[in-house]
């Protein structure tokens, strides 16, 4: 007779036994991420988000918590899609269009592999909203409005920042090489700060990612500026600093709760926060206003989300927010 | 009728030069190549002169060479397991979601997080026996199911992509003193990770060499069927190969959630076939039956010297990956010229 799985049982009970339960932590009964808000008795209508977010990534899930909180309000279903990959993505948003849904909201990393499908969804008098990505090409694709924040500005606006600070040697953090929109917020912070160094490091990997910043620490003692392109990123980097035993002070683009303590705590200098939850809410929000309403957001122009700054002075009150799952 | 005596004649005996015998080890290959990485950048990046950087080095080679070490083996016994790197995060996230859900002490998520990971690698190695699929195939698809495990348990439990923090819960200091503890010598700083990926090489080094253990991975990677003709327990020593695999991915799961004590659902991806260069640069024959722990270990150490030393060496990062490649590809050719010669003595 086979013990092996007596064995494990045992083995799993008396570790349940000895370890026994914790007094402190853990999950809390009342927690929630939901954001407040009745209903619209408006007819329900069907809505696509179709964005270029690999699985399991901090940002779009708030991008997402924000498209169902509006979806939830404007009694839309909303249907969810997402592929790094833009001949995929697109394929994403064509069967969007084969469904005949009532509304497209999509980003534009890869405009070029985009512009067919979207274009399909226009000829198919489909609304058809940008978020997040294509603030310059949306326009030309038909698209009746624009939520983001234009990267390129963004990451002039943390170079501006980081000039006023008085930055000699900062280095600006990529976590996937060949993002256009994170080469544009390096590039943004380079014009302003020539002398911005670009680190790439491999984001799936902590240890690693840890290593080559601390690493870069030690072989330029001048670095005095980390500038990181997300949240989880940058808390990794404030670990490699101090590895690195440098003086360097830390910014980011992004937030998140964890963010949001360090910089109440000081280890982060500031965070450009576009928004992600707003720029799923107002995404969705604009179909809904555009098929009910046929009213137009933004004036043909885009709605900036961002560039805005949290840091000591305000992020007390966006404190309250990232802790629900928000911001 | 002349006997030619067994010294004199009978080249099956005779002497090899101790040169000959130093190159046949399947190590020695992987050994040169890292002297080589070694003396390149010694010579070309200051940094890496300093002995108070080693430690960042080092870590970076750890944490690759836990997963290589048992990659290395089961390559030996002749299969490959594509699910490495996801089941580290997969690790990382049981114990932190099983001890946060249900409020229960860290150590508990920690335990029932290494029976999962346990039987992450018994179900490899069960379903690879069951099918008589390729190990590409079997683990390729285990790969995906934790890959989608990872997000969707994540977001149904945590109601994020981020593991929730467990930095308060009961038990977190001593979890964290065993899984993420570090050491400093003067300037030089130590991860804990160091002595776990010396523990293992020492240990799966003397199991592949000096234990019967040893004989059943490389009789069962050269040649299955003889193996079993001969009565070697071909499917229990596989499976036992994918579950160290999964031990030392809980290992270095409850490493990566104790050092940076929050886990995100994307990581870990990509990094299995990391661990395999390491274990084919360290003289591992894709085919099987051939290889070395130690040479893994110093394939280890070859990716953490070369991508840190790119880093010290102030190149221009935009060619990282082409100089990684370049390096890896050398070692693994300097690694095939070895073996050649070796053969050839």
């Amino acid at each position: 007779m086979n013990r092996t799985p007596r064995m494990a049982a045992l083995g799993l009970a008396a570790a349940l036994a000895l370890a026994g339960c914790s007094s402190s932590g853990g999950k809390k009964a009342t927690e929630s991420s939901a954001a407040p808000g009745g209903k619209a008795n408006t007819p329900s209508m069907t809505v696509a988000l179709v964005t270029h977010s690999g699985p399991g990534d901090t940002f779009w899930d708030l991008v997402r918590k924000g498209a169902q909180a509006a979806a939830a309000k404007d009694n839309i279903k909303l249907e969810y899609s997402a592929d790094p990959d833009g001949t995929k993505q697109a394929s994403l948003v064509q069967a969007a269009v084969d469904k005949k849904v009532d509304g497209i909201a999509t980003t534009l990393a890869k405009p070029d592999a985009m512009k067919g499908a979207v274009g399909n969804a226009v000829k198919a008098k489909i609304p058809v909203v940008g978020l997040n990505s294509g603030s310059d090409v949306y326009k030309n694709f038909g698209m009746i409005g624009f939520f983001g924040q234009p990267e390129k500005v963004a990451g002039q606006a943390v170079g501006d920042k980081l000039k006023s600070a008085g930055a000699k040697k900062p280095i600006c953090i990529i976590h996937e090489q060949g993002n256009v929109g994170l080469e544009d917020r390096c590039n943004g912070v380079k014009e302003k700060v020539p002398a911005t160094q670009i680190v790439y490091v491999n984001g799936n990997d902590l240890p690693s990612v840890q290593s080559t910043v601390t690493a870069k620490l030690q072989q330029d003692k001048a670095i005095d500026w980390i500038v990181g392109l997300n949240a989880d990123i940058t808390l990794n980097a404030v670990k490699a600093k101090k590895a690195a035993g440098s003086s360097a002070k830390v910014g980011t683009f992004d937030t998140n709760a964890d963010l949001v303590k360090a910089i109440q705590g000081g280890d982060v200098e500031f965070a450009v926060d576009q928004q992600p939850w707003l720029q799923g809410y107002l995404a969705v929000d604009s179909i809904w206003l555009y098929t009910t309403n046929g009213d137009t957001v933004g004036g043909g122009m885009p709605t900036l989300t961002g560039p805005a700054f949290v840091d000591k002075s305000n992020v007390d009150a966006v404190a309250k927010f990232a802790a629900a799952g928000t911001r | 009728m002349t006997t030619a005596t067994a010294d004199e004649g009978d080249g099956r005996v005779a002497a090899r030069p101790a040169y000959a015998r130093l190159l046949s080890f399947p190590a020695i290959g992987a050994l040169i190549g890292a002297i080589a990485v070694f003396v390149l950048f010694m010579a070309v990046a200051p940094p890496f002169r300093a002995i108070d950087n080693s430690g960042t080095i080092l870590y970076q080679a750890s944490t690759i060479g836990m997963m290589a070490v048992p990659v290395a083996l089961l390559m030996i016994g002749g299969e490959f397991d594509l699910s490495a790197g996801v089941a580290v995060t997969t690790a990382a996230l049981a114990a932190s979601m099983i001890a946060w859900q249900w409020s229960l002490n860290v150590w508990v998520g920690v335990l029932l997080s290494l029976v999962l990971a346990l039987g992450i690698g018994w179900f490899n190695g069960w379903l690879l026996q069951r099918t008589k699929l390729p190990s590409f195939l079997v683990t390729l698809g285990t790969f995906f199911i934790l890959q989608g495990c990872n997000l969707a348990v994540t977001k149904l439990v945590a109601g994020g992509v981020t593991s929730p923090r467990i930095t308060d819960i009961d038990g977190y200091d001593s979890a964290a003193a065993v899984f993420a503890s570090d050491i400093s010598i003067g300037g030089l700083h130590l991860e804990i990770t160091l002595l776990f990926w010396l523990v293992l090489t020492v240990v799966a080094a003397v199991a592949l060499t000096r234990l019967r253990i040893g004989n059943w991975i490389l009789a069962s990677g050269g040649d299955e069927a003889s193996a079993r003709a001969v009565g070697v327990p071909a499917a229990r020593t596989k499976t036992g190969l994918f579950m160290f695999v999964g031990f030392c991915a809980w290992l270095l799961g409850m490493h990566t959630l104790f050092n940076f004590d929050a886990v995100q659902t994307n990581m870990g991806i990509g990094n299995e076939f990391i661990y395999i260069i390491a274990a084919v640069v360290g003289g591992c024959l894709l085919t099987g039956g051939y290889g070395s722990v130690a040479g893994a270990s110093l394939g280890a150490l070859i990716y953490g010297m070369t991508n840190l030393g790119i880093t010290y060496a102030g190149w221009n990062p935009d060619w990282l990956k082409t100089f990684l490649g370049v390096m890896l590809v050398g070692a693994t050719l300097i690694n095939t010229f070895v073996r050649r010669q070796a053969a050839k003595r």
